[in-house]
């Protein structure tokens, strides 16, 4: 016979609620995003018609692909803009709401710290602080079993990366102070 | 029979211990990637790729390919055990997979599903033992205007035959392509598009895009949603696996339809996971009681797990044919041919017979062992899910940060990975397909590398790409298939009236 004996249950204590108000609409988000790429399709544009975007002897220069790429994502974009503007059928949906929100910007917000971290004190320095703040602050696990996990988390990427493979990481002041 | 003497020379390549070895290790890597949520096929090779950076190809291309036959195999245990999908394609899975676990059938319906995936698998490895070194050979004969007609195809087919709003295929690809100019100009060697950075003359690598786009954003989509979780543990005892081996003939008409499903729409890009939903489709349509379908029919799992395999198997045959990719995954493994110095193409077949050779052999030993392996283990990965997203989400966000700066030991592609994070994240959410963007982004200089030589060779004349029967049926088609939406409802408007003329009669 088939065993299902024990089941698995994993609860989410800080779960985002299902009526919560939208932020805002996808359709304001799609005429942002729509506006944005228009902005650089005007850019990047600009940059190859000036590099030369024109057809000589041996074929297209160098601009001339990247140009008409961004006349085409330039159009794409556009016509995406006006059906944004037009349809306000799917329009009202909730791009996300504001538990959604918050919720992503609880993983968004550390990561960019840690991104910045990295830039300045090294990759597995960040890291620690990274997973072992995001277990104590978001997922509420106990100190000591976040600073462990942590600690063995970052050892092993150390081991594996730097020693084992020599792929080096960018280090900071705590790492050249062992020697590495 | 040639192609047999070589695949047993890849055995003879493969078996070594370090070899069987490092594809252990791929394998249980997959399964674990194709099981935790927020991870997937494509971003787990891209962020496990920088392991590989400093073995030799074959060993490198054998540990990363075993990840995606583990991820395929993973994907899998969460859509029976939990009713989550792991992956998109696993979704089919769901309808019959978890009725069966709730019915306390959990053990026969993995079963079901690892065996399906693993003859759909051996098919598409079978096509492509006996079809890649053809089309290979075929495609020596190519020049560049060949190439980018089949580039042209690529893209074309996608506009076409996405189903996605076709302005937003046509941004995202038109997009992906621009990005994959930034940098030096290969045939001129002029800048483009770098404004003066000295981290923009590298160019924005592929694989950093990849590992910002599935990885970093699909963390912040798992976020959005309640992850709380409660599903079934179940562990396969060998008499479950036997009474389900021996009534596999009875199925063979939907194992077999799967297969074919999948291998032709793994080779075309429609994706594994358009064949998992219209294998179970199929099955359905031409089941005696389609009713029983969604209530935990052993079929309903054979039918979508077969075709999802044979689709994510076969997308690998362009690829090593042709150095175009079926699916995001291979696009990232053509990533890491070049990254190990590799020139993806029909030439591989000639140039690097160990290294093709032994990635085919490779395919056929990691389904076996990956079916031994995923058959006994499963009760270990279901609980993995135990573990909290709260100490996951910061370890891969930490695994993607490594393999950004990997590729070329550069901060700036760390902060790069966290720009494409939110693009992929938002583009996600309105509906703008990421497939298309990946696939312009790998391929772009080759196919502006192509259409440029074919363009100084025939002096500029465009007539070039209708110069022969070969490039101008290809060149004829790629535009056929982008204009495919509108000739299509053309058709559709001649059917119909014909249609009310007959009723009216």
């Amino acid at each position: 016979m088939p065993r299902t004996d024990l089941e698995i249950v994993v609860d989410d204590p800080t779960a985002p609620e299902e009526n919560s108000p939208a932020v805002t609409s996808s359709g304001t988000v799609e005429i942002i995003v729509c506006l944005l790429l228009l902005a650089l399709a005007a850019t990047l544009g600009y940059d190859n018609w000036r590099t030369g975007a024109s057809w000589d002897s041996t074929g297209p220069e160098p601009g001339y692909f990247p140009f008409y790429l961004s006349l085409v994502l330039g159009g794409g974009s556009l016509y995406g803009l006006i059906a944004a503007l037009v349809g306000r059928r799917g329009a009202a949906e909730a791009f996300v709401t504001r538990a959604q929100a918050r919720r992503v910007m609880a993983v968004f917000v550390p990561t960019l710290m840690f991104c910045v971290v990295t830039q300045f004190f090294g990759l597995y320095v960040a890291s620690f602080l990274l997973i072992a703040g995001f277990m104590r602050a978001i997922g509420k696990i106990a100190l000591w079993k976040s600073l462990l996990t942590a600690f063995l988390f970052t050892a092993i990427m150390f081991v594996t990366f730097d020693i084992a493979f020599d792929v080096i990481m960018p280090k900071g002041p705590l790492e050249a102070a062992f020697g590495y | 029979m040639e192609a047999f003497g070589l695949l047993l020379h890849g055995f003879a390549v493969l078996l070594t211990w370090k070899t069987l070895v490092l594809m252990m290790v791929g394998l249980v890597l997959g399964i674990f990637v194709g099981v935790l949520p927020g991870l997937g096929g494509p971003n787990g090779v891209a962020i496990l790729l920088p392991l590989t950076f400093t073995m030799d190809p074959t060993s490198a291309i054998v540990m990363l390919s075993c990840i995606y036959w583990g991820a395929l195999f993973g994907g899998a245990i969460t859509s029976i055990l939990f009713n989550i999908p792991g992956e998109a394609w696993s979704v089919a899975t769901t309808f019959d997979g978890y009725p069966m676990a709730q019915q306390g059938r959990a053990a026969e319906a993995l079963t079901a599903a690892f065996t399906s995936s693993f003859i759909g698998s051996l098919v598409a490895v079978l096509l492509i033992t006996f079809l890649a070194p053809m089309i290979s050979s075929f495609a020596l004969k190519f020049g560049p205007p060949e190439f980018f007609a089949v580039y042209l195809l690529t893209f074309c087919s996608f506009v076409g035959l996405g189903r996605e709003a076709k302005h937003k295929t046509v941004i995202s690809m038109s997009l992906g392509l621009l990005l994959a100019g930034v940098g030096m100009d290969t045939v001129s060697g002029q800048l483009r598009m770098t404004f003066g950075s000295a981290e923009l003359l590298r160019g924005i690598n592929f694989l950093v895009a990849v590992i910002g786009l599935f990885g970093i954003s699909e963390i912040l989509l798992t976020m959005e949603e309640r992850l709380a979780l409660r599903g079934h543990a179940a562990s396969i005892s060998l008499r479950v696996v036997l009474s389900v081996w021996k009534d596999l003939p009875k199925y063979w008409v939907t194992l077999l339809r799967s297969s074919f499903i999948g291998c032709w729409l793994g080779i075309t890009p429609g994706g594994a996971i358009a064949a998992s939903f219209m294998g179970y489709n199929l099955a359905k349509r031409f089941a005696k009681e389609p009713e029983s379908f969604g209530k935990g029919r052993i079929e309903g799992v054979f039918a979508p797990e077969t075709a999802a395999h044979a689709s994510g198997t076969s997308a690998l045959l362009p690829m090593l044919a042709l150095g175009i990719p079926g699916s995001g995954t291979a696009a990232i493994l053509l990533g890491g041919l070049m990254v190990w110095g590799l020139n993806p193409g029909p030439l591989l077949f000639v140039e690097h017979k160990d290294f093709v050779w032994g990635l085919i052999a490779s395919m056929y030993l990691g389904n076996v062992v990956g079916l031994v392996l995923v058959l006994t283990t499963v009760p270990i990965f279901a609980s993995i899910l135990r573990v909290p997203f709260a100490a996951v989400a910061p370890m891969i966000v930490v695994s993607c940060a490594i393999g950004a700066y990997a590729i070329q030991n550069a901060m700036f592609d760390i902060w790069l990975m966290l720009g494409f994070g939110v693009v992929g994240y938002v583009f996600k959410k309105i509906g703008t397909p990421l497939a298309p963007f990946t696939l312009a982004l790998v391929l772009g200089n080759r196919a502006e590398d192509a259409f440029r030589l074919s363009m100084i060779g025939s002096g500029g004349d465009l007539k070039v790409f209708w110069s022969n029967g070969l490039v101008g049926s290809i060149t004829t088609l790629a535009i056929v298939l982008l204009c495919w939406p509108a000739i299509d409802a053309l058709l559709g408007r001649v059917g119909w009236t014909q249609r009310t003329r007959t009723t009216s009669r």
